[in-house]
């Protein structure tokens, strides 16, 4: 009973500090994930039309993702220094697989009867994959983008060790100074961060399946 | 009308597909490439749509060029259907059916209406179907959206890849039958690419038996029965199957000798017949009640051709329209 009085009692005293970092937390994935997006998504468009170059291009994320995260942010330092910036980079590079592979398999998948009657039809390749590539391939597209933000939402919390901030400040305070109930107080609000994101993200993918595919 | 003229087709990897071939496929008429897979039946169609280049030769429609033709313009006048159906499963039947329309900048009333107008000719309620997607139907009713979806632009040339040869054996023999009197009553050319000689026979005004790239030869069904021009086309057709449809040809019906439907042909006091009736029957009916020409019904009552007193005797005598071909039916009546 008492540690719980405790833990609240430092979410009551120190406030300031995980509202803040928060805010700042949910700055960084945010910005991450938009520019993953903006990176992955025309390229996964790109690539799919390049079945060739694919693989490659692919590979070069599956590499990146294969970078313990805290060494990914230490190698960065040296390069960017330290700040937001660096932060950022780290989360973007982290972030483009899972988003550029399920493009680029959402696409890809569509069955080749559809995209062989639309062109028979006489649609131009543009409307190919505006009316049909696109939209049968949103579910996948969605679903790289709902991993990607819970794991950059995870990935967040190393920020703090390129000074870029978030709540993995307030949990490394807590380490540092043998504070149990400021860990939790960092690391409670990023689980549910993560499971928030995630169910919406869900309900989002639900909303973007096209009516006629939904089993 | 559609002309191949020494239309070869080398692929990269330097198989050639299909080799100097050529042929006519006359307006209205339902020709089959037939051939065992591999001898360039379906290379053959897609060079009409363009959906592969020639390599050298020309194929003409109506006396132009499709060379000189924009590849998507060229397909939005040439209706497509394939095995694979390919209906869009993100969006209704009715925005399946209207696509080729709406690319070509129809007005919505119009392709509205078409779209219910196809329906009904197919047997499926507009008022049901209409909003349904493709994956709530039967793979039968699937590839009927698959062949009206095909004549919404009022293509006048329709290709076929062997559409129905993922059905069903009952979906197939319904679908073929409809098939061949839908083509009958709306006069469209159809190029379809099968490989079953049971529904080439079953359907078709000509065949052409193609092997190794090239053709063998070209016939019309019972022509191709009764003399093959060589071993290869007389194994193709089988002793069996020889036999069992000079028989059929004997239990000819109005369906397969009318002609499409000209609405001045319908006023007055016509006598109509079920598209089931026997040649026979047609012809007491002409006398009994001394006119020129029988109005033939679909399966639901409605008009769908005509056959004139002229076509019918033309027919009785072994003479096909456009041309004498005496002695091919001689021996059935």
């Amino acid at each position: 009973m008492e540690s719980i009085q405790i833990f609240f009692d430092t979410i009551v005293t120190r406030q300031d500090l995980i509202v803040e970092r928060a805010i700042e937390h949910l700055y960084l994935s945010f910005l991450a994930i938009a520019i993953a997006v903006l990176i992955s998504v025309p390229l996964g468009i790109y690539i799919s039309r390049k079945r060739k170059m694919a693989e490659f291009y692919i590979g070069i994320t599956a590499v990146f993702q294969t970078i313990p995260s805290l060494a990914l942010f230490g190698f960065l330092v040296p390069i960017l220094g330290i700040g937001t910036l660096t932060a950022l980079v780290a989360l973007i590079i982290y972030a483009l697989l899972p988003i550029l592979r399920n493009t680029y398999t959402g696409i890809i998948e569509v069955d080749e009867g559809i995209i062989e009657a639309g062109e028979g039809m006489g649609m131009t390749p543009r409307q190919i994959l505006l009316k049909i590539q696109l939209p049968l391939s949103l579910p996948f597209m969605m679903a790289g983008i709902r991993t990607a933000t819970v794991l950059t939402v995870g990935v967040v919390t190393l920020a703090t060790f390129v000074g870029a901030g978030g709540l993995g400040d307030v949990i490394w305070r807590g380490l540092q100074s043998w504070n149990n109930s400021l860990v939790l107080a960092g690391a409670i609000p990023v689980a549910l961060m993560a499971l928030f994101f995630d169910f919406v993200l869900k309900l989002l993918e639900k909303r973007v399946t096209p009516k006629g595919i939904k089993s | 009308m559609i002309t191949f003229n020494n239309v070869t087709k080398t692929f990269e990897d330097g198989t050639v597909a299909v080799d100097d071939i050529s042929f006519t496929v006359k307006k209205g008429n339902l020709v089959t490439l037939i051939g065992p897979s591999g001898c360039g039946k379906t290379t053959t169609m897609k060079m009409i749509n363009k959906l592969i280049s020639i390599t050298s030769g020309t194929i003409s429609i109506n006396g132009n060029d499709i060379s000189e033709q924009e590849s998507v313009e060229l397909r939005r006048n040439i209706g497509y259907v394939i095995q694979r159906i390919g209906l869009l499963p993100h969006m209704t039947i009715e925005e399946n059916v209207s696509l080729v329309p709406k690319l070509k900048g129809w007005k919505k009333a119009d392709y509205q209406k078409k779209v219910d107008e196809l329906l009904d000719m197919v047997g499926l309620d507009p008022q049901v179907y209409k909003n349904r997607y493709p994956l709530e139907l039967s793979g039968g009713q699937q590839q009927r959206i698959g062949v009206i979806r095909a004549l919404a632009g009022e293509p006048p040339i329709i290709l076929m890849d062997e559409p129905f040869s993922a059905l069903d054996p009952i979906s197939r023999q319904q679908l073929q039958d409809e098939l061949k009197l839908l083509q009958k009553s709306i006069n469209k050319t159809i190029v379809f690419v099968t490989h079953d000689m049971d529904e080439a026979l079953k359907i078709a005004d000509e065949i052409v038996v193609m092997k190794g790239g090239s053709i063998q030869q070209i016939a019309t069904p019972t022509e191709l029965i009764q003399n093959p021009i060589n071993e290869f086309v007389r194994s193709f057709i089988g002793e069996d199957r020889a036999k069992r449809v000079t028989k059929k040809r004997e239990e000819l019906h109005a369906s397969t000798i009318m002609e499409p439907l000209v609405p001045e042909q319908v006023t007055g006091d016509v006598p109509n017949l079920s598209y089931h009736s026997s040649l026979q029957d047609v012809a007491r009916v002409m006398l009994t009640k001394e006119t020129e020409t029988i109005i033939i019904n679909g399966e639901d009552g409605k008009p769908i051709g005509v056959i004139s007193h002229q076509r019918l005797l033309q027919e009785l005598a072994g003479i096909r329209a456009g041309g004498a071909q005496g002695g091919i039916h001689s021996n059935l009546f």
